[in-house]
């Protein structure tokens, strides 16, 4: 198939139909409002049902419903919509229905910068609303890769009756790439979810009830126990992780999503002035790629973590490497970006220094 | 005359769950002229002596089974007394978080429009928390049966101030009366609703008496039949009934208190009838 120049949200949204999306739910949030407006435009003439919401709270619970019936559906939103939705998402991870949630982030706190963010990374990989629950975390880097975890994303949540999330930022959503769409079998990834989805009582059977409630506490520590279970399974299953020239690396870059585009560019930088740095870039946030890190610190003699926040994902690096290399921090907010030289300047500062040290 | 009840009842709560044993011999198909509809199940309810909730239940049961539509039929439990409709209800249900069931089954019934949707809330659930979800489902003519118990209370909390609460009323949160100029006023919703073109059918109903009873069945028959049909909006169903455990008095009072108080301000009727403004 023919590479075609799409924005990162279209290219998305364009993903979604391709996979099969039955509903979309949404609301109008920069900047993350293209993906609305193409679905808008395609879903109702390809098959899906469109809805403009009234709020993004009334948006998450109307996947809640539409998830619960067992069909494919989503909702995409940008940061403060998506603090929003936490309560529908909380619900819809113990009531275990799959669906697909993006995230395309902007500056906070608060109503922030409609310019892109990393802000974000808590929220998404450690729960975000309230009890305990997790969700697969999917970060692109590109384009290409807007479009290409939307089937993976539909394809797990289906797998594991779980919500999925994309986390991708403002940069990714607003820019424009060649892609390329994979073919993909809707009817071959079409998952039977008869047996437990409210689609209208089954002849000869009880009815099924979806619900997140369980008012004994003895049933709803086993309903957190088999949760938990569940992201067990995710996480000894389902890391992605990406690696660049780590083969002889001393020294190492961790960055997700936009951030690791940037910190790709800073490794080739100090290659070429002879540095061996390289890059760790996780692909799915949750589950971590925590194991890949530790053997990683057995190599490096340090770590260097690049976020556009002010050191999220740097915990989870610390809590990876379990105190064996130091793990440093650069990061930018409020919708800059990092820049290739700045993060060169950051590498010096451990790299070089280091190597000072050593030598005398 | 025969008994209705079994001497020596050792365990009311086994008899009420339906164990045969106990089984009154008075009964016989010939002379059966009630029996329970198969969709309502056969469980004790939770809910407080004298509340109109198991009426109301029954009444959408017998309705759902009437129509034939049990196998297409998907239901919407609030957060509230009627948070276990559910167990229940045996048609399909989802719960749903406080305040969000019209927009719970918005999704559902945008992805499979044949089926045939209703949600069941409480004041508080719809009329204070779900209030934008309530009446943006209604403007946007969502088909299917909104199902609104109106007590005018929070009762599964313990009897605070609902949005409903009449002015004066004692209730938790406001021991001295709702003072309107604090509180803030009764809110009748479904006047609110009504001129919507979205709403197809609004209505105002109770279950405090055989004869209100009967027109709230056929209110509810009317409501699922349109949306059957095809119906080109929202049907509305308020039922005002009673919290005797939260109004703090007996259920005989609690009825006393709706025929003699509450229904002058939540005035029983039609507010919109198809095909009508």
């Amino acid at each position: 198939m023919a590479k075609k120049l799409m924005k990162g949200n279209e290219a998305l949204a364009e993903a979604a139909i391709r996979a099969g999306v039955k509903g979309y739910f949404g609301y109008p949030i920069t900047p993350q409002s293209e993906l609305l407006e193409y679905l808008s435009r395609e879903l109702p003439q390809r098959g899906g049902a469109f809805l403009q919401a009234e709020s993004e709270v009334a948006a998450i619970n109307m996947v809640y419903g539409a998830a619960g019936a067992g069909e494919r559906v989503m909702t995409s939103t940008s940061s403060p919509g998506f603090s929003l939705m936490q309560e529908g998402i909380s619900y819809i991870a113990c009531a275990e229905l799959p669906c697909l949630l993006v995230n395309v982030m902007r500056g906070g706190p608060g109503l922030g910068t409609i310019q892109p963010s990393q802000g974000d990374y808590f929220q998404a990989v450690k729960g975000g609303g309230h009890g305990d629950y997790k969700l697969p975390v999917l970060a692109p880097n590109s384009v290409q890769e807007m479009a290409e975890f939307v089937y993976d994303g539909f394809d797990l949540a289906d797998k594991y009756r779980n919500p999925v999330l994309i986390l991708s930022d403002g940069a990714l959503g607003q820019m424009m790439e060649a892609v390329e769409f994979p073919d993909y079998d809707i009817e071959a990834h079409k998952v039977d979810h008869s047996e437990w989805a409210t689609r209208g009582r089954r002849k000869g059977h009880d009815h099924n009830v979806l619900t997140s409630l369980y008012i004994q506490p003895d049933k709803m520590e086993a309903i957190n126990q088999h949760l938990q279970e569940k992201y067990q399974l995710i996480e000894a299953r389902e890391v992605r992780f990406e690696t660049i020239m780590t083969e002889d690396a001393d020294f190492l870059l961790v960055a997700f999503g936009l951030s690791s585009r940037v910190a790709h560019k800073s490794v080739e930088m100090a290659r070429e002035k002879g540095y061996k740095i390289g890059l760790l870039r996780p692909v799915t946030l949750f589950p971590f790629p925590s194991e890949i890190l530790f053997q990683l610190a057995g190599q490096v003699r340090g770590m260097l973590v690049i976020e556009m926040n002010t050191g999220q994902m740097v915990e989870d690096v610390r809590l990876a490497v379990r105190g064996k290399v130091p793990v440093q921090f650069y990061g930018r907010q409020g919708g800059m970006i990092p820049q290739p030289d700045a993060i060169l300047h950051e590498i010096e500062k451990y790299y070089t220094q280091r190597l000072a040290v050593e030598v005398d | 005359m025969a008994q209705l009840f079994p001497e020596n009842l050792d365990d009311p709560y086994l008899y009420l769950a339906g164990d045969e044993s106990h089984k009154c011999e008075l009964i016989e198909e010939m002379n059966q002229v009630w029996r329970r509809p198969d969709s309502l199940i056969d469980t004790p309810m939770h809910y407080c002596p004298g509340c109109g909730h198991s009426v109301a239940h029954r009444l959408l049961m017998e309705v759902v089974e009437e129509l034939d539509i049990v196998e297409r039929t998907v239901g919407i439990a609030p957060v509230g007394c009627a948070v276990f409709a559910y167990n229940y209800l045996n048609v399909d249900m989802q719960e749903a978080a406080h305040g969000r069931a019209p927009a719970v089954a918005t999704g559902i019934k945008r992805v499979l429009p044949d089926r045939i949707l209703f949600t069941y809330q409480g004041d508080g659930d719809l009329a204070a928390i779900g209030t934008a979800e309530t009446i943006h489902a209604v403007n946007r003519g969502e088909k299917m049966v909104i199902i609104f118990i109106n007590n005018g209370i929070y009762g599964m909390t313990g009897g605070q101030m609902a949005p409903t609460t009449l002015e004066g009323a004692k209730t938790s949160t406001t021991i001295f009366g709702r003072d309107t100029s604090v509180h803030g006023h009764p809110l009748r919703i479904a006047e609110m609703i009504a001129p919507l073109p979205g709403a197809y059918y609004v209505t105002r109903q109770a279950v405090n008496t055989a004869k209100h009873v009967r027109k709230t069945k056929k209110a509810l028959l009317n409501a699922f039949q349109y949306q059957i049909d095809g119906a080109n909006g929202t049907c509305f169903v308020e039922i005002v009934s009673n919290c005797p455990s939260g109004w703090k008095m007996t259920p005989l009072e609690s009825n006393e208190l709706l025929e003699d108080e509450i229904f002058q301000f939540y005035k029983l009727g039609d507010l919109k009838l198809p095909g009508k403004e």
